[in-house]
């Protein structure tokens, strides 16, 4: 018999309303001097809520400064540098703003030239009002879950692994805490909180999510 | 369940639709009313012609109504348009005052009180001055980028005057005190121009346009002008031709009184003359199902605009299945994914390199074709742009 949770997991997703802020680099150290003087929450449009808009294609650079760096002015080397940082690593946005400040910092310091935009764009910093949609559905088993993570829209998915991970203030996220304070399945939600959101598209982590699921369901991973 | 809004099921992305409820149910009640210029023609009014029944099906009061110019007040917000996008067209303080003499005679007319008011374009801008109550907004689908210091100037005045203005991408402002919002546009999938067409249908249609489809077609979908680029698209196509045995489809609207449109034209009618492999086809306004057939039937479909709106024949393409390969301009950039739907590029030569590598893979070509579909789905459909007015109702107050 499917094991109830003491308390059902009541599904959110969320609207995204993009705003644009009055300020636009055209090179890497304005990008810099830029990123220290916006508000927080334009870095956390820039390098969070990017998969809200990338929910099936993967852009080749998991977070806009990089995908500019690379696409608009051409520097490979900035970009990647910038592409490997993974959000999950700092625990706060301040922290996180300030590590993309040295690491554009420590590029130009051995660049003899501010690579700048010739004929691309330039970087327009914007940030974003987020509207909480609770929709309605309720999971009260595992198997529920597993059906209803299958078909929900997904800035869902979203919601619950992404904007979780500031709202909490810890490395858990909304399923990975349900599944283990809810149901009980310490395991089960381990792997689900290992889960890191930024290494894919947000189809992806639908589909991890589902697999992970899946297995404990039948059986084929370690139960709790 | 409710129709207008459920046949999007199949079209939009899982959960979609129930997400609309959901975000429906936050605005009940509330009214919204969208003013603009014109009814029919333009990818504005064939949007609002859909979203409004889709809002109202919502349970939102959506009204559209439409504002009542003359003939002298029509040339003038033409010569308006064309300042705001940076041609150097003169307005005289007369023409500024039929403007005005418009707006007055409409703001007596219409009934302006809703909790959102959305005034689309420079047109009916000017109502601002008899707003009411609600919270008013000016969504612009112009690249105001450069326009002509008057023209941007006297409009400036009414605009300061909304709570808040909206633009298709962040390039497209000017500096305003007020918040800017970001909404791109979308297309209809189920509009004659993106619904499916069945093989016969799609056959009919080029039959009598008297395109065929024994060579592999590169199509470019453009008003005949200079900013499109047509010329461009030809170089482009010969220094393809030059390794595929391809043809080359310029299609677009008439030029009617349009000195610099029928000047293009006719190079390019020279063009089409030296070479049987080129077709250019003048189409009417609303020629959706020949756009549609020709989009379907195209190998790869090219943007080379050297300046552009938001370009939404790029996503009308990618929902075909098409890879694009597409320009910076405009919003052509921020609908093609350089490398995974299709490429974008700086050049004729970057144009060609592409188009000659996608024709040489096939595989490459369905799959980035693929992807683009599911872009524009996620992306540019009519739903998501639902969902951001919703969006819109809920968050910002009306005042």
């Amino acid at each position: 018999m499917a094991l109830i949770a003491e308390a059902p997991f009541a599904f959110i997703g969320c609207s995204e309303l993009q705003e644009s802020i009055a300020h636009q680099a055209d090179d890497e150290k304005e990008l810099a001097e830029l990123i220290e003087e916006v508000p927080l929450d334009s870095i956390h449009f820039h390098t969070h809520s990017y998969f809200l808009r990338h929910g099936l294609i993967e852009g080749t650079y998991p977070n806009d400064f990089a995908q500019w760096v690379v696409m608009q002015i051409g520097d490979h080397v900035l970009g990647e540098r910038l592409a490997v940082l993974d959000p999950f690593d700092y625990p706060d946005l301040e922290n996180l703003r300030e590590e993309l400040i040295s690491i554009i910092d420590d590029h130009l310091s051995r660049s003899p030239i501010i690579p700048r935009v010739v004929f691309g764009q330039p970087f327009h910093f914007k940030r974003s009002r987020i509207l909480e949609v609770p929709i309605g559905l309720k999971a009260h088993t595992l198997q529920d879950f597993r059906d209803m993570v299958a078909d929900i829209d997904v800035s869902t998915i979203y919601f619950h692994m992404f904007e979780a991970h500031f709202r909490l203030r810890r490395a858990e996220n909304d399923f990975s805490a349900w599944i283990r304070t809810s149901l009980g399945l310490t395991n089960l939600a381990d792997r689900i909180r290992s889960i890191n959101p930024y290494q894919g598209s947000l189809e992806r982590l639908r589909s991890k999510l589902i697999t992970a699921c899946d297995e404990f369901l039948t059986g084929d991973s370690v139960k709790a | 369940m409710n129709s207008a809004l459920d046949e999007y099921r199949e079209v939009s992305p899982k959960g979609t639709v129930d997400f609309l409820y959901r975000l429906s149910d936050l605005v009940q009640g509330k009214s919204f009313l969208h003013l603009n210029a014109v009814r029919y023609g333009g990818g504005m009014s064939e949007v609002l012609r859909r979203l409004v029944p889709m809002m109202v099906s919502l349970g939102v009061e959506a009204r559209w109504e439409v504002l009542a110019g003359s003939q002298e007040y029509f040339v003038v917000v033409t010569r308006m348009l064309n300042a705001l996008q940076g041609r150097d067209d003169k307005l005289t303080d007369d023409m500024y005052q039929t403007y005005a003499s418009v707006i007055e005679r409409n703001a007596k007319a219409l009934k302006l009180e809703a909790d959102m008011v959305m005034v689309h374009d420079h047109q009916p801008a000017g109502l601002v001055d008899y707003r009411t109550n609600g919270c008013w907004l000016w969504r612009c689908h112009l690249d105001l980028a450069q326009p002509q210091r008057p023209a941007w100037a006297f409009l400036r005045r009414y605009i300061l005057k909304y709570d808040a203005a909206i633009f298709s991408l962040s390039g497209f402002a000017q500096r305003l005190p007020i918040p800017k919002f970001l909404i791109y546009p979308s297309i209809d999938p189920l509009s004659p121009k993106n619904r499916d067409m069945s093989r016969s249908e799609i056959t009919q249609v080029l039959d009598r346009l008297g395109i065929h489809r024994v060579k592999p077609m590169l199509l470019q979908v453009a008003r005949f002008d200079r900013f499109k680029d047509p010329l461009g698209a030809i170089q482009t196509y010969r220094l393809v031709k030059r390794h595929h045995d391809c043809q080359l489809v310029l299609a677009g609207a008439g030029v009617m009184h349009d000195p610099e449109g029928e000047a293009v034209l006719m190079e390019l009618r020279e063009a089409e003359a030296r070479d049987p492999d080129i077709h250019v086809i003048q189409l009417p306004p609303e020629a959706d199902l020949e756009i549609n057939a020709l989009q379907r039937s195209a190998t790869v479909v090219l943007q080379k605009s050297v300046k552009e709106g938001f370009g939404l024949t790029v996503s009308e393409a990618m929902w075909k299945g098409k890879p694009v390969v597409g320009s910076t301009a405009g919003g052509i950039a921020a609908q093609v994914v350089d490398g995974v739907t299709g490429y974008v590029v700086h050049s004729v030569e970057g144009a060609a390199f592409r188009i000659r590598h996608l024709l040489n893979n096939p595989g490459l070509m369905n799959r980035m074709g693929a992807m683009a579909r599911e872009h524009v789905r996620r992306n540019f459909l009519i739903t998501r742009q639902l969902g951001d007015y919703l969006t819109l109702l809920k968050l910002l107050p009306a005042t």
